[in-house]
């Protein structure tokens, strides 16, 4: 039986899509969705609502969520499937994400074509953990990633060499968001 | 879902008042109105190119039986699409299927044959019909 | 350029716009448009603004019509700026208009041909006498008359000369066209690229420039192969279906313009086509843009280009009058600053050329 998807489908992707626009501008901190919704597992509540807002007909999208998700994704967001993370707009991880550098980092002179990954993780929590740094923080930002892999921190450093390419994260945790833009720098808290 | 196309919401609704009423059913999405791009061929039948963006609206709802019924219809309708998108979760029910068909779609399909037969007719009164030396010998 | 902020002007702006409104409902007394008057009455109108608005709603470009006092450019861009605030389902299937029911369907080439001369509503064959009946209220006219049986089967004529292999054949091809709604236009134009900028250029434009080919500016010899204008069925696959339904009909007119073409050292000597497709019954559209389309195939086919009509960034960057009306009517927004700077040059440009020469030692 398909779920349904927002109840208000302008004023809900609105809401959700102010709340990725803060998290954006204000690297690691948490942001709360508002309206909540009752996904297929294992997808929670916000990155189904982050899904929602972002992902349409034009942006393909690769998952790593099993069936159930896929279609409820495809038939909400109208959405292409890829076939790799590698012809993706959106990436979404509920698992291990693939490789950063898998992914469509864009070109110098369109940087804005960097996929976005949307990774569902543990748990978020602000005031521990990684310290962040770079636009959009004064000066240093903490944010602990429930279930981060060990090698994330590596891979993401590689990546800021590659600016302005690479990839942008939104990560979801229950009802929460934050995003981690391909400028912020992340240290060992 | 043809018929159901081009046929009104208000001209569905006034032919399903006329049959035994439809389960209670819950929106799954929409209606929602968005755009669909029209194609067509160089030349009629070459490659294809982007024509122009259509508004078209979109339903999809669910019958308590679990049946998924979907619809897209041209234009800004959403009784439309939302009554075509119950119809078409209600026909899939082989009970209910015959019933609906006669009382609905038959005289929609009907309406709309009489029209398009009468333009046909309107357009074969202007077919030109050449008096050549040949024939007027 | 440069620009400077300014405020200022708001309870100006704000009067002028009431000012607007009350010009554009004119005289009171009078009964005010209904929206569904202008879709049904000015039917036309309603085409073209749908065709250069690049979206097809007959109730909202009448609405944009009567917001626009008739305006068409502006109704087009009031109907272009409405369609960014929709999501896109996707695209349908390449329109039919083989398939198409048709209203009208002439050719020029051929007087015999399988399905006939069909006039359709057509304004062709008047005498272009003022109907002052018209401006007496009340009077609806008769129905047109029927014939005793609907149309035959009506094969295009490209088709026609293309089974004697005398049309040079359109490949087709199932390659995903530009789309310029998406992607900046880029040089050299695809075909397909070209075809979308033309089905929603300004018509004046392309009638000019159609005009300017006959004329002796690019190399045709045109000929309408044929002329078809009806309704083609939109079919759309869904996502969630995964199979392809019919979601309504579109009024479109076509034409085909043929050209003799001398050959290459590639091609024999045979018939080429130009092609318009736009939506409504822009007939005078099409066939603009069919003739426009024949000429910015010289390159491919090897001809000189020696005209405006074969320059294809000449004609595709000026075609869209939504964009040359954002580009000229900035002119009048406010540039003091570089106008000041301007002065400045000029005045002391004449300052130097007043002054007595220095005489060189």
């Amino acid at each position: 039986m398909m779920r349904p998807g927002f109840s208000d489908p302008v004023l809900d992707a609105q809401s959700c899509f102010r709340a990725v626009l803060e998290a954006m501008s204000r690297p690691g901190r948490v942001q709360r969705l508002a309206p909540v919704l009752q996904p297929p597992a294992p997808l929670g509540p916000a990155t189904a609502a982050v899904l929602l807002t972002l992902v349409d007909a034009e942006t393909p999208l690769w998952l790593d969520a099993g069936a159930e998700a896929e279609e409820w994704v495809r038939f909400h967001c109208g959405c292409p499937i890829a076939a790799t993370p590698a012809e993706a707009a959106f990436v979404l991880a509920t698992g291990t994400p693939p490789d950063l550098a898998a992914l469509p980092q864009g070109a110098e002179e369109e940087p804005e074509a960097g996929a976005t990954l949307i990774w569902q993780v543990a748990a978020l929590e602000a005031g521990e953990g990684w310290r962040l740094s770079g636009p959009g923080i004064e000066r240093e930002h903490r944010l602990r990633v429930g279930g981060a892999p060990e090698g994330f921190r590596a891979a993401w450093a590689a990546q800021r060499g590659l600016y302005p390419r690479g990839v942008d994260v939104i990560l979801c945790a229950g009802e929460t968001i934050a995003a981690l833009p391909r400028t912020t720098r992340i240290e060992e808290g | 879902m043809a018929v159901l196309a081009r046929a009104g919401g208000e001209a569905i609704r006034a032919h399903l008042a006329d049959t035994a009423p439809l389960p209670p059913h819950s929106r799954l999405r929409g209606p929602e109105t968005g755009l669909v791009m029209l194609r067509g061929r160089a030349g009629g039948d070459g490659a294809a190119f982007n024509l122009s963006e259509m508004t078209v609206t979109r339903c999809s709802v669910s019958l308590p039986c679990g049946t998924v019924g979907h619809a897209y219809v041209a234009g800004r309708d959403r009784e439309q699409a939302e009554l075509a998108a119950l119809l078409d979760a209600a026909l899939q029910d082989p009970a209910r299927r015959p019933a609906l068909l006669e009382a609905v779609i038959a005289p929609l399909a009907a309406v709309q044959a009489a029209a398009d037969e009468a333009e046909a007719r309107k357009a074969a009164a202007t077919r030109v019909q050449f008096f050549t030396m040949a024939t007027m010998r | 350029m440069a620009y400077v902020a300014v405020k200022g002007g708001e309870q100006a702006i704000g009067n002028a716009h009431a000012w607007l409104a009350e010009t554009r409902r004119g005289a009171a007394a009078l009964p005010e448009l209904e929206v569904a008057q202008i879709e049904q009455q000015l039917g036309l109108a309603v085409d073209r603004v749908m065709a250069e608005g690049a979206c097809h709603d007959r109730g909202l470009a009448a609405l944009a019509i009567k917001q626009a006092q008739g305006d068409l450019i502006e109704a087009a861009f009031l109907l272009r700026a409405y369609r960014t605030t929709l999501p896109r389902f996707g695209h349908a299937a390449p329109l039919d208009t083989g398939a198409m029911r048709l209203r009208r369907r002439v050719s020029a080439t051929y007087k015999d041909l399988p399905g006939g001369q069909v006039l359709g509503p057509t304004y062709d064959y008047t005498h272009r006498l003022l109907d002052f009946a018209l401006a007496a209220e009340g009077s609806a006219p008769e129905a047109a008359p029927q014939a005793a049986e609907g149309l035959a089967e009506a094969p295009r004529v490209t088709e026609l000369l293309a089974r004697e292999g005398l049309m040079r054949r359109e490949r087709a091809s199932e390659e995903e066209p530009a789309d310029l709604t998406r992607q900046p236009l880029t040089f050299p134009a695809s075909r397909p690229a070209r075809l979308q900028n033309l089905a929603r250029g300004d018509e004046g434009f392309l009638l000019g420039l159609g005009y300017s080919t006959q004329r002796g500016y690019g190399n045709n010899h045109p000929f309408v192969g044929e002329i078809r204008q009806g309704r083609a069925t939109v079919r759309f696959t869904p996502p969630e279906l995964g199979f392809e339904v019919e979601i309504g009909e579109v009024e479109v007119t076509e034409c085909q313009m043929v050209n003799q073409f001398h050959g290459s050292k590639a091609e024999p000597p045979q018939f080429t086509r130009g092609y318009g497709l736009v939506l409504g019954r822009g007939e005078r559209k099409a066939m603009a843009m069919a003739l426009v389309d024949r000429a910015l195939m010289a390159g491919e086919l090897g001809e000189e280009r020696t005209a405006p009509a074969q320059d294809e960034e000449f004609v595709l960057m000026h075609s869209d009058n939504v964009e040359a009306t954002g580009f000229v009517e900035h002119l009048k927004l406010p540039h003091y600053v570089d106008f000041q700077s301007e002065l400045e040059v000029v005045r002391r440009m004449r300052a130097t050329a007043a002054a007595p020469k220095e005489v060189a030692e």
